[in-house]
């Protein structure tokens, strides 16, 4: 009796690998699906909608979150995850925002704001790989440090002068055109990312290690270095997602983009990455994060408050992660069925 | 002797005498009775708190949505309150109880039944209950003028010198450490959170543990919520924001192990306490309590860190001592 249940289960787990890459596929179309429906839906419920210029200026409201999912993927692929990055945008903003009182030019403050990030996800990378903590563990001691180190310099403070150039990065638009910067930003950085993840060794040795961390280990594979760089390159996007950012709303305070990681970790979920790692890709996370901007956008049209909005994401949430376990488990007990001749 | 000085327990609660002592120094008011005594009142939701996430922890998962659960319950009991102004205190308790079970048992549904991983379930449900909290308020507050003596009064009424606040706290953290080591399911708790396929192959159902730990540890959430919102004298939608994470840092300071299946009861206590101590230090040493969540980071880190030695060392030892043998 238990030997059969060994069997099954480890036929299950053979077989489940081939069906969740296929499931994916399916995955990314039925994402696709919502979206079109959200759009058409949208154009029906407000007809301001499909306007071409809201429809681009309206991604000035999440592109930071989703420039930050584009690393995220890769953590969440490698079976780990971040929940500091909200609070790298805080503590590279601050020093932006310090950088900025003092003086120092708008080159200068990219670089201060993308080095602050880098090196604050240099900081996890190295405590995670170095002492083998679990990420979740380092990156929630990390949140609060982070953030921390925000506050206690700021206090109830704010930095709000900039200079005038340095709003470009976050509130212009690619000359002559109603393109918002950070749009094209996101979409070349997504593009960088696909080719990284789905035409590299990188890439490959990344799902390795998500799908098997023990093999991926004995072929070779430098585990603790690829983690290293993938949480270091988590912090050099939060960087950039500091710029932008500060560039848009002009003020850093302490609690800015606080809560952030978890809108980004909801995005790479919702685009059906696996939270135990190994499985989805970059299509999916570019999808959700569209899909959940242009949702939001369209309840905000329709006077949807922001909580209840949340609620919405929440639930989505669950049920993107419910429906291809359901599907899934459907699926096998009909195969274990035919297995079995029938008789289950 | 020898194995009670190695305890991790043991040596927290040296770090935190040496830690009173070394505050009195500078400011001698510190460590005196009543201060200790202010402490512990303030600390008490946290404890709360804590127990609620140790129970997830132990099962090898996290509670992200511990403080909408607080704050759902809290604003329900509230709202109540306006209602029914004269309820006796036990009715308020049972249905403050039931409203964190709930909660805590969809939680525990989606863990259990439906195998979404904690942090997934917990980060949808941290979203869903507190925007609950915004549709059952509409946006408003309960504040203290609308809540009735006898609610306000709950963490107060002291009873043979002590607080209502510290009872509540002390019954539950003493019913829920009996519970973990003394009952068969507190073991299986441990026994799933320590190895999971191995509590399977001897017959413990981990999804049962799972939804057990998920609706107590709501349960326990919701009377945090209830003493957060009394002592405050106030329900609003922001209640307990973040508490989850401080829930998490007293937990890892108090030894509890992420990875599930270790940790005990009197740690989480005196690792609340300890947070406790350090943020009512702040102000004794004259630092904003802006420095506040810095210095909380700053120790969850340097707890983890120290965990994690100890138990490389430990196991270094455990190895050696097997070859020698």
């Amino acid at each position: 009796m238990s030997n059969v249940g060994i069997q099954t289960a480890q036929g299950r787990s053979l077989v489940s690998a081939g069906r969740v890459g296929k499931f994916l596929k399916s995955w990314d179309s039925i994402l696709t699906l919502i979206f079109i429906a959200i759009m058409v839906g949208g154009s029906f419920v407000s007809p301001y909608f499909l306007d071409t210029r809201n429809l681009l200026d309206t991604t000035f409201n999440f592109m930071e979150k989703a420039i930050v999912a584009l690393p995220m993927l890769f953590i969440i692929l490698c079976g780990d995850i971040d929940v500091s990055v909200g609070s790298i945008i805080a503590l590279s903003a601050l020093a932006i925002g310090g950088a900025a009182q003092a003086g120092v030019g708008t080159p200068g403050l990219v670089l201060i704001g993308l080095g602050v990030g880098l090196i604050a996800g240099m900081l996890n990378g190295y405590l995670i790989t170095r002492f083998d903590i679990p990420a979740i563990a380092v990156t929630i001691g990390t949140q609060s440090l982070f953030r921390g180190i925000s506050q206690a310099v700021l206090g109830d403070q704010a930095y709000t002068k900039y200079p005038v150039d340095f709003e470009f990065f976050g509130q212009g638009y690619i000359s002559g055109t109603p393109i918002p910067f950070e749009l094209v930003l996101f979409l070349l950085l997504a593009v960088g990312t696909g080719i990284l993840l789905h035409r590299t060794t990188f890439g490959r040795k990344v799902y390795a290690l998500g799908r098997n961390p023990v093999a991926s280990k004995f072929s070779g594979i430098n585990v603790g270095r690829l983690r290293f760089i993938i949480f270091s390159w988590a912090g050099l996007f939060s960087g950039i997602a500091a710029v932008l950012l500060v560039s848009r709303i002009g003020s850093t305070r302490p609690n800015i983009a606080s809560g952030l990681e978890l809108d980004a970790i909801t995005s790479v979920v919702l685009g059906g990455v696996a939270i135990t790692g190994g499985f989805g890709g970059i299509y999916g996370v570019v999808v959700a994060n569209l899909l959940l901007g242009y949702l939001k956008y369209g309840m905000g049209l329709i006077n949807v408050p922001g909580r209840v909005m949340n609620l919405v994401t929440g639930a989505l949430l669950i049920v993107a992660v419910v429906l291809p376990e359901t599907f899934k488990r459907l699926d096998q007990r009909k195969r274990l069925f035919k297995k079995q001749g029938g008789t289950v | 002797m020898r194995k009670f000085l190695k305890r991790r327990e043991t040596t927290l609660a040296l770090i935190i005498v040496g830690f009173i002592i070394l505050v009195s120094l500078r400011s001698p008011r510190f460590a005196t009775g009543s201060n200790m005594y202010d402490i512990l009142n303030d600390t008490a939701v946290l404890m709360l708190a804590s127990t609620a996430q140790f129970l997830i922890l132990l099962t090898g998962g996290i509670d992200l949505s511990i403080p909408s659960t607080m704050a759902f319950t809290g604003m329900l009991v509230s709202m109540l309150n306006i209602r029914e102004p004269n309820l006796p205190i036990v009715v308020v308790l049972l249905i403050t109880l039931a409203i964190g079970l709930a909660l805590g048992a969809f939680n525990g549904i989606l863990v259990g039944a439906l195998k979404i991983p904690p942090i997934i379930a917990t980060l949808g449900t941290i979203a869903i209950y507190r925007a609950l909290v915004f549709v059952v308020s509409g946006g408003q507050w309960v504040s203290a003028h609308e809540m009735s003596s006898i609610f306000v009064s709950i963490p107060h009424n002291p009873f043979l010198g002590i607080s209502g606040i510290l009872w509540y706290t002390t019954i539950t953290i003493v019913l829920v450490g009996l519970f973990l080591t003394y009952s068969k399911t507190g073991r299986a708790i441990y026994a799933v959170g320590g190895n999971r396929p191995a509590a399977r192959l001897v017959g413990l159902s981990g999804e049962r543990v799972d939804f057990i730990a998920f609706s107590l540890s709501g349960a326990i959430s919701g009377l945090a919520g209830l003493l957060y919102v009394t002592r405050y004298a106030a329900a609003q939608n922001d209640t307990a924001l973040g508490y989850e994470l401080q829930a998490v840092a007293a937990c890892v300071i108090g030894g509890v192990s992420v990875l599930g299946g270790s940790g005990t009861m009197v740690g989480v206590v005196l690792g609340a306490f300890f947070l406790g101590l350090l943020y009512n230090a702040l102000t004794e040493v004259n630092l904003s309590p802006f420095f506040q969540m810095g210095i909380q980071g700053l120790a969850i880190l340097v707890a983890i860190v120290a965990n994690t030695l100890v138990d490389r060392r430990n196991r270094h030892k455990m190895l050696a001592k097997r070859n020698l043998v």
